[in-house]
C-alpha cells in the first residue's frame, strides 16, 4: 500500500465522486499547475442559490484527482457563497493530509471550482442584463 | 498479497550469496587494506580479488578498476577528472559532447562543469526511437574536444547505442570517450577488449549487487584526475578508505552476473517482449518508447495519452505492483522527463510514462498479472481525464 498517501486520499483515487460534466452547466471552470501539467475542470449547476450538482475531470495524479473528488463533493449542497470560500487547507484536512509537494493539487481543485462559480456568476448577471434589456428596463 | 516487482532499472534485490560474502566480510575481516598487517592483508586479499573478478567480467586489467561509490561517482569521476586533467589543452575551454538523453549523473555534471568550469559542452539530439546518429557525434568534435560520453542503455526507455561505431569515431579523432553502462553490465556481453571505449561506468546495485558501490573503468593511459584528495587509496585516482564489504559484494555480483548473463537475460527478454506484445494487444494506443529491438533486455517503456505516470503508478501499487514512471510528480520532479521530450513526444503523452523493468525473479505468471491489471487502470484513469484521447 501507499503510506504517502492518507486512507481518504486513496479511496477518493480508487473510487471517485462525481465524474465527469453536469449537462448545461450554468458554470465552469478549469485550472492547470502548469509546472506538472496537471488539469482539473469543474462544471456546476446551481438551484437556489445552492450547488446542485458538481462534476470534475482531472488529468493529474493521485492527489490532484482525488482533491477534485472530495472538493466537489465538499461543494454539493452549500450555497455558492460558501462554497467559494472553500480553501485549500479545508480540502487537505478533508483528506487526511497530503504530502507537502502534493498540496498544489488542493489548490488546483479550489482554483477549477472558484472559476465554476465566478463564471456561473457572471452567466447570470450577463442573463439579466439581457433580461433587462429585452424588457426596456 | 503477493507483490510484483517491475521496477528492476531503479534497483535489484540482493543476490543472497553476495548478502552472504558480504557478511562474511562484516563478521570476519575488520581490517583496512592499507595495514600491512594481517588483518589489513586479509582485507587488502579480497578487495584484489573483487578487482580481478569486475576486471575480468569487463575484458580489463585489474588496474584499469577504480572503485567508487556508485554509478553517479564514477559518471562525475569520468567527467570532471578528464576536463580537470586536460583543462589547458584548449584555450577557449576543453570541449565536451554528450547527449540529450544522458542520465542526470551526466547531464547534470556537463551542466555545472559548463557554468563553472569553463566546459564547452555539446548536446547531440536523438532520433524518436532514442538513437543517437554516430555521424551527429562525429560533427560535433571540434578542435578542443577532449571527452565524448554517450551512455550504453537509456534507463528510462532502454534504447541502446551504437557505442562501438561511436567509440571508433573518437578513437580515430583522439578524444576520450566514457560510456554510462550502469544498466548494461550485468545484463549484456560489455568486453573493453572489443568495444573502443576509455570510460566505463558500473553500479553494483543495478544487477544484484549492493547499493553504494561501483567502479569506473580507466582504459590504460586514460588521464583522469582525481575529485577527492586524501590518502591515496586506488592510486590516487579515488582517495578514500575501501568500502571493503561492498567491493566484495559488487566483484561477486559481476561474477555472478556473467555466469548467468546469456541464459537469463535471453529469458528476460522473452518476457519483455510477451509484456510488449500483450499491452500493445490490450491498449491498442499504448506508445512502446524506444527502440524496437535495440534495447535493454529487461525494459518496456510505454507512453498512455490521457493518464498520467504517477496516479499510474500508484493505481498499479494498491494492486501489488512496482513500477515507475518518468514523468512529473514521481519523485517530487515536476519536469516530464528530458528522455521522454528528447524522443519528440507531446509533454501531455510524455507525462503518462511507464515503465516495466523484469529481473531474475520476474515469471511469465507475473507478467500475465501485470497484463491482467493494468488495462483497467488506463481505462479508469482516461474516464477521470480531462484530456480527450
Amino acid at each position: 500500500m501507499s503510506q504517502e498517501y492518507s486512507a481518504a486520499t486513496i479511496a477518493h483515487f480508487t473510487e471517485p465522486r462525481n465524474v465527469g460534466a453536469v449537462e448545461d452547466p450554468d458554470g465552469k471552470g478549469s485550472d492547470a499547475n502548469p509546472s506538472c501539467g496537471d488539469r482539473t475542470t469543474i462544471t456546476i449547476r446551481l438551484r437556489d442559490g445552492r450547488v446542485e450538482a458538481a462534476r470534475f475531470r482531472t488529468f493529474g495524479c493521485t492527489a490532484a484527482i482525488a482533491a477534485a473528488s472530495a472538493l466537489t463533493d465538499l461543494a454539493i449542497d452549500r450555497t455558492a457563497d460558501e462554497a467559494a470560500t472553500i480553501d485549500p487547507g479545508d480540502l487537505i484536512r478533508v483528506l487526511g493530509g497530503l504530502p507537502t509537494r502534493k498540496e498544489a493539487c488542493a489548490l488546483m481543485a479550489v482554483g477549477a471550482l472558484r472559476a465554476a462559480l465566478i463564471d456561473a456568476k457572471v452567466k447570470k448577471s450577463s442573463a439579466s442584463i439581457q433580461a433587462a434589456k429585452a424588457t426596456g428596463g | 498479497m503477493k507483490r510484483v516487482y517491475l521496477d528492476h532499472a531503479a534497483t535489484t534485490p540482493v543476490d543472497p550469496e553476495v548478502a552472504e560474502a558480504m557478511a562474511r566480510v562484516f563478521r570476519e575481516v575488520p581490517g583496512n587494506p592499507s595495514s600491512i598487517y594481517a588483518e589489513g592483508r586479509a582485507a587488502r586479499a579480497l578487495v584484489d580479488r573483487a578487482r580481478d573478478e569486475v576486471a575480468s567480467a569487463l575484458g580489463a586489467t585489474p588496474a584499469e578498476i577504480v572503485f567508487t561509490s556508485g554509478g553517479t561517482e564514477a559518471d562525475n569521476l569520468a567527467l570532471r577528472g578528464t576536463l580537470k586533467a586536460r583543462r589547458w589543452e584548449n584555450k577557449e575551454g576543453p570541449g565536451l559532447v554528450i547527449s540529450t538523453i544522458e542520465h542526470h549523473a551526466v547531464l547534470d555534471t556537463a551542466e555545472d562543469l559548463e557554468r563553472h568550469a569553463h566546459v564547452r559542452v555539446t548536446r547531440v539530439g536523438v532520433d524518436r526511437e532514442g538513437r543517437v546518429d554516430p555521424a551527429d557525434v562525429e560533427r560535433a568534435l571540434g578542435d578542443g574536444t577532449v571527452l565524448v560520453s554517450i551512455m550504453h542503455g537509456n534507463n528510462e526507455i532502454g534504447t541502446l547505442q551504437p557505442i562501438e561505431r561511436i567509440g571508433a569515431i573518437c578513437r580515430e579523432r583522439g578524444v576520450t570517450f566514457h560510456s554510462d553502462a550502469v544498466q548494461t553490465v550485468g545484463a549484456l556481453p560489455f568486453d573493453v577488449r572489443r568495444i573502443p571505449v576509455d570510460l566505463v561506468s558500473v553500479n553494483a546495485h543495478k544487477f544484484y549487487g549492493p547499493k553504494g558501490v561501483g567502479a569506473l573503468y580507466v582504459r590504460k593511459g586514460t588521464r583522469v584526475a582525481t575529485m577527492q584528495t586524501g590518502g591515496g587509496q586506488e592510486k590516487g585516482r579515488r582517495t578514500g578508505t575501501e568500502n571493503v564489504a561492498g567491493i566484495v559484494g559488487l566483484g561477486t555480483a559481476m561474477r555472478l552476473a556473467a555466469e548467468r548473463r546469456d541464459a537469463e537475460s535471453a529469458r528476460q527478454a522473452r518476457l519483455r517482449d510477451r509484456l510488449i506484445a500483450g499491452v500493445r494487444t490490450r491498449v491498442p494506443d499504448a506508445i512502446l518508447n524506444g527502440h524496437p529491438t535495440e534495447r535493454l533486455p529487461n525494459n518496456a517503456s510505454f507512453c498512455f495519452p490521457g493518464t498520467q505516470g504517477e496516479a499510474l503508478v500508484i493505481a498499479l501499487d494498491l494492486e501489488g505492483f512496482s513500477a515507475s514512471s518518468g514523468s512529473a510528480c514521481t519523485s517530487g520532479n515536476t519536469e516530464p522527463s528530458h528522455v521522454l521530450l528528447a524522443l519528440g513526444l507531446e509533454p501531455s503523452v510524455a507525462q503518462g510514462s511507464l515503465r516495466l523493468t523484469v529481473g531474475r525473479e520476474t515469471t511469465e505468471a507475473d507478467v500475465d498479472a501485470l497484463l491482467h491489471a493494468l488495462p483497467p487502470i488506463v481505462e479508469r484513469l482516461r474516464s477521470i481525464s480531462a484530456v480527450p484521447v
